[in-house]
Formats: structure tokens, sequence, C-alpha cells
């Protein structure tokens, strides 16, 4: 710099109304930036106008999602709440699962960095909802990553997926945090906008949970973790190049750089200060940094906030206050602590080597205040920055088009008929991308530290212990179908809950709670509006008709390419408790002479199938219908099932239909079967076909009359269709009357799909 | 007895040998990198992570964290110590073994059960295995290819330091397949696989490890 830059005071800005602001360029409607100058009888101040700004944003404010996300909370029933601790609105909800402990989970976006950067955007992703979940006064115990990308052999792919795959695995094995489950999803929709979902769970005792409120004037405002930089600070720098002499700034990189090894600082400091009951309130630092942070504490808070923003210690001494505020530097977190407690909280933060810094206090002004070097650059009421920013009705209409696609079914596609069709269709579609082995990325996580795993992918859900005394543990499981939500956002987002829901129950635990990460295109498109407000809509009614909320979740729009917007994605994930771990279900057949059952009713339901996507490129018709009702009642089941150990292995039946559980139950651990299908179907409707509430499950002889009686007391739908036979190098899956397929065989061809793509 | 499980800043698998040595009938004792102190303890573990982040060349920091230069004087005297992943590392750049552990061959993290020969059953760690025991543990790492000149794995080979090898598909281009080794003295052990992470039939991969941590225990009763 060459010259000092006019720092924008709140008394500069009072005497010069008529400086021309960047509103627009930040990214302001016109009557945004008119509501600021009513809010603050002033113009704002450049540091002011930064705040708003990004607070402001679709991605901080939900402003055209909150009319629709209020029917979770109005849609709430005394039964969905009678295990809620916390519900919506604050970092992550609480659910209390018994014996004094309770669970906070959430599922959140990092899709757009990820597509720039994708090590550092995914990896960005697993630290911020970590912090997310450390923030209620949780230890993390397990990640998940629901991910979508386009087709396999697109080049874009060979760039993002293994840098995302790396990403997910750098950060999260360097937090030793268990990688428990995710997806893998491909589909051309997602080629210039994959999408990059993380999922964490952390337990915490009853009497530990923390809220983000700074409350209690004189309490001190406390900023620990890494120092400031000039790290994802994106469209602000426009503020910068507005104010700074001629050469201009530095560029700035606009993705965040992630440090897992501060994390894992920060997250043992953290449970060590809540430990010594150091934290009267706590959030993290995450999307739009210190203006989040402190705007939301103070805004949850009764009073105000006072900050000397020149206290916060920088990685670069020439970033500007606006800067300051909006950078999104990765690992810190601000935390509210009473006086007599600062001496302590810094001692145990000089221990992790994590730098603390008093850099504000709570007041009762009422107002949040900035100051920089003595100059009061920020007096805001704090409220209107952070939970009353503009709500947008937003014009949605069905697309012209959904009519037609969903009457081009895919029953005029043509079928396999003979033995050796349905045995070639099982081989090519068990080697297509969405139903191959995905042990090309799920080896690239540490699924074991921590000790605590009891079930991980490929399993129906991630398992996990939370008291090794006890047993007690936590199932969670993520899905979403695109295909289907574009069928029918409205059924699309309830299937998503069902099969979330049904594979938690399969693996044995009663599901609790859900949450999600509701991935659409541009909320300015008429046609993607709709799809939001019907997946919304659907999935309300479903977590109603469960009977489990939505205790927390993400948004996340503007997933398009040019005007494409990718599939409709309401990733949905459900969380379940097992009272003792060892009762849980795993999907492998493990001993020869076991009884397959098929639980549940099988229709023609091909319309949006594996099948019809990979052997006919075609998407049309109607999804498979679901019925939450059926859904409740299979569950029932399988927990009791489980608990009295009827069944040694379940596995639910979702995409690619019986044939794909089928082969992924023999391939765990190289047991063959002998299968026959029921009568009354046709060989290629059974082994194919999506309909839901159904699950595969194996069943020892000597429980097999306890098994059927309990179906049938419960009146329950259940077949039996075949027997576990023969184990190893020889054994076989057999389907009578149609094909016999070595699992050697089927082994080859499941996994070499992605290091044929991706290499070894 | 006391086994000390020493916490380096980044250390990830401290509460599973913790775990391990417990279930194995040990008294785990919490250990600091930053203190002069092995309190006393008869045995020690370096545990599995990434020390201070791992950022240089892994160990590379924590050989000279505090606690070690305890460590390193206690391994000459003959204290038993067991170094796993990140404490095999350790071990390498506090010269405790020879060698060195280099990223993966095919450059990508793996976490896979493995199939393990153990190779050497008179180290006070392997005491209660036989030569030639097949196991499965948890491998899991970055930075995991054993390496270093031919004399020293002639020499390693030859005088039967190698503790356990892999069995089929070499996962990480370890030289001669590697997967641990031990000094001369055969108290100081280093393996790249992880022991602790199968030690009960419920969480990991079986229970063929706990036998590292009753070895231990075995070793220091019968001196």
């Amino acid at each position: 710099m060459t010259e000092t830059r006019q720092l924008d005071t709140v008394k500069h800005a009072t005497v010069n109304p008529d400086v021309a602001q960047p509103w627009a360029e930040l990214g302001l409607k016109p009557d945004e930036y008119a509501q600021l100058g009513e809010i603050l009888g002033r113009r704002p101040t450049s540091c002011e106008l930064a705040m708003y700004s990004v607070m402001w944003s679709e991605h901080c404010s939900y402003k055209s999602s909150k009319v629709h996300l209020r029917q979770f909370g109005e849609r709430m029933t005394d039964e969905m709440r009678k295990h809620l601790m916390v519900g919506i609105g604050e970092n992550a909800g609480v659910v209390d699962i018994g014996q004094g402990y309770a669970v906070t989970f959430k599922v959140e976006s990092h899709n757009h960095p990820s597509y720039v950067e994708p090590y550092q955007g995914a990896a960005t992703g697993v630290g911020g909802i970590v912090r997310d979940i450390l923030s209620m006064g949780a230890r993390p115990i397990a990640v998940m990553d629901p991910l979508r990308f386009g087709p396999l052999d697109a080049p874009d792919t060979a760039r993002v997926l293994p840098g995302i795959v790396a990403g997910v695995g750098g950060y999260g094995n360097c937090l030793g945090l268990p990688n428990i489950g995710g997806e893998a999803v491909f589909d051309p929709s997602y080629a210039g906008n994959p999408l990059v979902n993380v999922l964490c769970v952390g337990v915490m005792r009853h009497e530990d949970i923390h809220l983000a409120n700074a409350s209690g004037v004189g309490n001190q405002i406390i900023l620990y973790g890494a120092k400031t930089g000039g790290d994802g600070i994106g469209g602000v720098s426009v503020l910068a190049s507005e104010t700074f002499a001629e050469e201009g700034p530095v560029k700035r990189p606009s993705v965040q750089v992630g440090d897992p090894f501060m994390e894992k600082l920060l997250i043992e400091c953290t449970l060590e200060l809540f430990a010594e009951r150091l934290v009267a309130g706590i959030q993290d630092l995450g999307g739009a940094g210190l203006s989040c942070a402190t705007s939301e504490l103070a805004s949850a808070g009764e009073g105000g906030m006072h900050v000397w923003l020149d206290r916060v210690p920088l990685r670069d001494a020439s970033l500007a206050p606006e800067e300051i505020l909006m950078s999104e530097s990765q690992e810190r977190m601000m935390a509210v602590v009473e006086p007599a407690h600062v001496a302590r909280f810094l001692e145990i933060c000089a221990k992790w080597d994590v730098d603390a810094t008093v850099v504000g206090e709570v007041t009762d002004t009422g107002r949040l205040v900035i100051d920089w070097y003595g100059d009061t650059v920020v007096d805001v009421p704090p409220r209107t920055v952070a939970h009353e920013g503009p709500v947008y009705e937003r014009p949605f209409a069905r697309p012209t088009w959904q009519d037609s696609l969903r009457a081009d079914g895919a029953s005029a596609l043509s079928r396999p008929t003979t033995g050796d069709e349905l045995r070639a269709t099982v081989l090519r579609l068990i080697a297509s991308p969405n139903l191959c082995d995905k042990s090309w990325i799920t080896d690239q996580y540490d699924r074991y530290v921590q000790g605590n795993t009891v079930l991980a992918h490929p399993e129906d859900s991630g398992t996990v212990r939370v008291d090794e005394q006890t047993g007690l543990g936590v199932a969670v499981s993520t899905d979403c179908n695109g295909r289907f939500a574009k069928l029918d956002p409205f059924a699309g987002a309830q299937l998503a809950l069902a099969e979330s829901y049904r594979n938690v129950a399969t693996s044995g635990a009663r599901p609790l709670a859900v949450t999600d990460c509701l991935n659409f295109g541009s909320p300015e498109d008429s046609d993607v509006m709709w799809q939001f407000a019907e997946a919304t809509r659907g999935l309300a009614e479903g977590c109603e008709a469960l009977g489990i909320p939505v205790t927390g979740g993400n948004v996340s729009f503007y997933n398009q390419t040019g005007d494409q917007p990718i599939l409709p994605t309401p990733v949905v994930g459900v969380l379940g408790v097992i009272d003792d771990v060892t009762r849980r279900t795993p999907i492998g057949f493990a001993t020869e002479g076991q009884q397959i059952y098929l639980l549940g009713t099988t229709r023609d339901e091909l319309s949006g199938s594996e099948w019809a996507h990979v052997v006919h490129g075609h998407l049309g018709g109607l999804p498979p219908a679901v019925d939450f009702k059926t859904e409740a009642w299979l569950a029932d089941l399988l927990i009791n099932a489980s608990r009295d150990g009827l069944i040694d292995a379940a596995h639910v039946l979702s995409v690619g239909g019986l044939a794909q559980a089928l082969v992924e139950s023999c391939l765990r651990h190289d047991v063959g079967a002998r299968v026959w299908l029921p009568d009354e179907l046709d060989p290629f409707v059974a082994l194919f076909s999506e309909s839901t509430a159904r699950v595969l499950v194996a069943v020892p002889r000597s429980e097999e009359v306890r098994f059927t009686d309990m179906c049938t007391a419960r009146r329950f739908p259940h077949v039996r269709i075949g027997v576990t036979d023969g184990h190893g190098p020889d054994a076989t899956l057999e389907v009578q009357g149609c094909f016999t397929l070595p699992l050697a065989d089927l082994k080859a061809a499941w996994s070499a799909t992605l290091p044929a793509a991706l290499g070894g | 007895m006391k086994i000390g499980v020493v916490t380096f800043p980044g250390s990830l698998d401290d509460v599973d040998a913790h775990r391990a040595v417990t279930l194995a009938g040990g008294d785990a004792v919490a250990l600091w990198h930053g203190d002069h102190d092995l309190r006393g303890v008869d045995a020690v573990i370096l545990p599995g992570g990434f020390s201070y982040g791992d950022y240089l060349r892994c160990g590379a920091i924590a050989r000279f964290a505090p606690v070690m230069a305890e460590v390193v004087e206690a391994a000459n005297g003959g204290l038993p110590v067991l170094g796993i992943c990140n404490g095999f590392q350790i071990l390498c750049e506090s010269h405790l073994l020879p060698g060195a552990l280099i990223r993966n061959d095919h450059r990508k993290f793996v976490c896979r059960d493995q199939r393990l020969r153990i190779d050497n059953a008179s180290t006070a760690w392997t005491g209660d295995y036989t030569v030639g025991d097949e196991v499965t543990l948890v491998l899991k790492n970055g930075e995991g290819g054993y390496v270093a000149d031919d004399a020293t794995l002639d020499r390693l080979e030859g005088e039967g330091h190698v503790v356990a090898r892999y069995l089929g598909a070499n996962p990480n281009g370890s030289m001669r397949d590697i997967a641990g080794i031990a000094n001369e003295r055969g108290n100081v052990v280093g393996l790249m696989p992880h022991p602790e992470h199968a030690v009960e039939p419920l969480c990991g991969a079986g229970t063929d490890g706990l036998a590292f941590f009753t070895s231990v225990l075995t070793s220091l009763a019968d001196a």
C-alpha cells in the first residue's frame, strides 16, 4: 500500500451519507440495501455492509427456504418431541438416547468449494460440520459422506472424485474420526456440480449440552484456535478493492484451507474446557466467520456485545477490518466465558498449544459494537444481522415437463426374459457405477479409529458403540435417490426418508431423529422452487407419519451448470439407538444352511430404477410407492428379531432390487445361496424391482419357527426364497430356473469398476 | 503391570491402546508428550495418529518431544517399547529402529483388515505367538512403506529381527513385505498394522492382536 486507506467508521458513514457502495457486487438486492438504511438510520459502514451481505446471503439466511422449512417445526407432534432435547435453530439438534446420554448429529453441504478445489473443499466440509457438533458440547464420534458425481467416465470426474475422497479421508483420518458410511452416486446432472455432503455424530452426557448464546453482562468473548488469514474471503474482496490504494490487494483464495491437526487440538482442548465447566456459551466459526459468530451469539443472548477487532490474531497483517470480519479461516471457535474463568480457560488452551485471545465482552446495550483501533466500525442491532434477515416467498410452479416425464414409464422398455439374459443383466448391473463395490473410496477412510465401530460401509447403516459397559450404541444412515426425486420430489424425499429409516432398523436400531441436506438448483427458477417445496412438504409429512423429528440440517441452492439444475437431491440422514450393539444385524451371510426370507411385497416398480438407468438410459414414470405404516411395521419387526436373536443377517432391498441385495449379502463373507423366486412373480420383476418396505433376512434353522411365528402374528408378508449354501472359492449364487453364477465371477464384475476407471 | 501410552498432540489411537492394555489385564497409564516423566511404567506404547500433524516427515517432530528423551534412554536400558503405525515412524526417526517409512507406493491412504505372518515370537511383544502364526490386524496408513538399504534388510532378516510380514498383496510397497521389526535386544518393536484394533470380536478385525499386549505382560512377569 502506498497510501493510507480511509477507514469507514460509523462516524464517517454518518457524515458522508452519499458514498456509492458495492452492495450489488456483494449480492444484495436494491431493496435489501435500502432496508439497511432503515435499520441503521444511516448508510452502513463498509464493515457493516460486509456483515449484512454475507449474513443475508442464501447460504447463511435461508431466505428462500425458511418459509418451507417451518413445516418441520409446525408438524412436530408430542411423540416426535419426546426424545428431543434441543431442536432446530441451534448448531445441531440434540436427542436423548437413554442412560443419561444424548447425541447430536447433522449433515451439511460443501458442494461449490469442492468443485473449485476438490481436496480442500471436501476437507473443510468435514472440519465445518465437526465443529458444529463440538459446539453443542459433544465429542464427535463418527462422520459419513454422501457424495454425488458426474458420470464415472467423464474426464472431470477423474479430477474431482479422487480429490474429494482424499480430502474427506485426509481431514477425517487425521482428526481420528471413523468414517462409518456414506454414498457415492453418479449421474450426468452432477457433472459440473458435484455434491459433497458430510454428516457428523457426537455424544455427550445430558448435563453437558452447550448452547450458542452470549448472556451475562461482563462475560468475556474469547476467540481461540487458528489465526485469522485471508482465505475464504470470496466476494468481500470487492470492498477491499474499492478502498485499497491503486495497486490493489493481493488476490485472496476463495476456498478455505484446512488444518486437521489444529482441529484435533481444538476438539481435545474444547472438551477439556467443557469438562471443567468454563464455557457459558460457544459457537464455531464457519461460513461468514466472525460476522456470523459475533452476531449469532449476541442475537441469541439477551444483551449486546462489544468486540475489539484489532485484537484478533492475524496470519496476514495486511488484512482490512472488513476482511477480518468475513474471513472463513478454519479451525476457530468463539466462547463466552465468565471473567473468573478466563485465566483457567487460557491455561487449558496453552496446554494444547491453541491460541486464545479475549476479543470482546457481553454488554447490556442491545447493540453489537465492533471497534478497530479505537474507532467504531460496526454498531448494529445483532438480531437484524443474524435472525431477522429477509424472507422470500419465491414463486414456484409445477414444471411444464413434469406430466410428460411421469407419463413415460418403464413398462415400455424391453425386459430380459431368458435365464441367460437375466444372468447377463445381473452381471451388468452389479458392475455399473452406482451398484459396484465402493471400496476404492472407502478403503481411504479410517473406519476403526476410536475402537467403537460396530458396523461401517458397506453395511446398511454405520453403527457405533457409545458406552463400552452397557453396549448402548447409535446407528446412522444417509440416503437419497435423485432420479426418484426428479420424477416426484414429494415422493422422492419420502423415499429417501423411508430408505434411511429402513436401513437403521435393519441394523437393529430404533430410529429416533432425522437430519437433512437439501441440495437443489436455483431458487430463482420456479421449477426448482417447486421441487424444493414439494420435497420439504413430503419430508415433513413423512417425519410426522413415522413420528421422528427433523433435528437440523442444511439447504444448498444454486447447484446447477448453466441453467441445468442437478437432480433434486434431498439427502436424508436417520439416526437410531440400539440398546446392545452385540445385537446388531450385519448384511452378510455368514454361515451355510440358513434360511433366506424375503419380507415385504414386490410390485412391478421399475420406473426410475437402476435397471432402467443402466440398461436403457431411461428416466420417466412414477417412482415406487411409499407406505410409512408398512415401513414402521417392518422396522418394528426387524428390531425385535434382532433383539431376540432370530436373524443373523439382514439387508435392505433398495437400488438394484433383490438381485443386488443377494449379491452383496453373498460377497460379504463369500457364502453362496440357492434361491427360488416366488411363483407368482415374473423373475425379472422379482430380481430388479425397487419396491419399498422390503428386506432380505437370513434365519438360523433353530430360530425359523419363532421367526415365522413372529411374522405371522404381526401379519407381515414373508416368504422363504432360499438357503445359504457353499462357502469359499467355489461357492455360487444359484437362482433356480434362471442361472447359476460363481461368486468369483460376481466379485470380479462388482469390484473391477472403480479401480478400472480411477486407477488401482 | 503398568503400561504407559504416550499422547502426542495429534495422537489418535491412544484410547484404543489404553483399551487393549486393559483388556489384556494390564494397567494403562497416560503419558504426556511434554513431560520428562515415564511415571514408573513397566513398558511404553507409542500409539498411532498424526503427531504434530505430521506435516513434515512422519514422526520427525515427535522424536524431539520431551518424553521421547526418557523413552529412548529407557528403551536402551531394556524397557519394552511398542510403536504402532505413527509410533513405528517415531521409533525409526528416534533411531531406536533402523530404516524408515515412506508414502504408500499407490499414494493413497489405505484402511483394511490385513493378513500377517508372525516371523519372530521371541520379542517382548510377541512371546504369546508362535512363529508362523497367521493373524489378521487392521492396517491403516498413508505412509507405511518400510524402506531400508539392502545391508540393513539382509541383517534384519539374517538375525531374525523381522517381527511380522504382510501376506497376500503387499498393501503399501514395504520392502520384503515387512510389517514390523524389532531391535537386537527384542524389547523395542515397531509395527505398521494396529494390533489394538484387533482385541475384541465386535469392534475391529477380530481378536488376533490381543497377544501383543498379553505378551508384554507375560514377559514382564517372567523378568
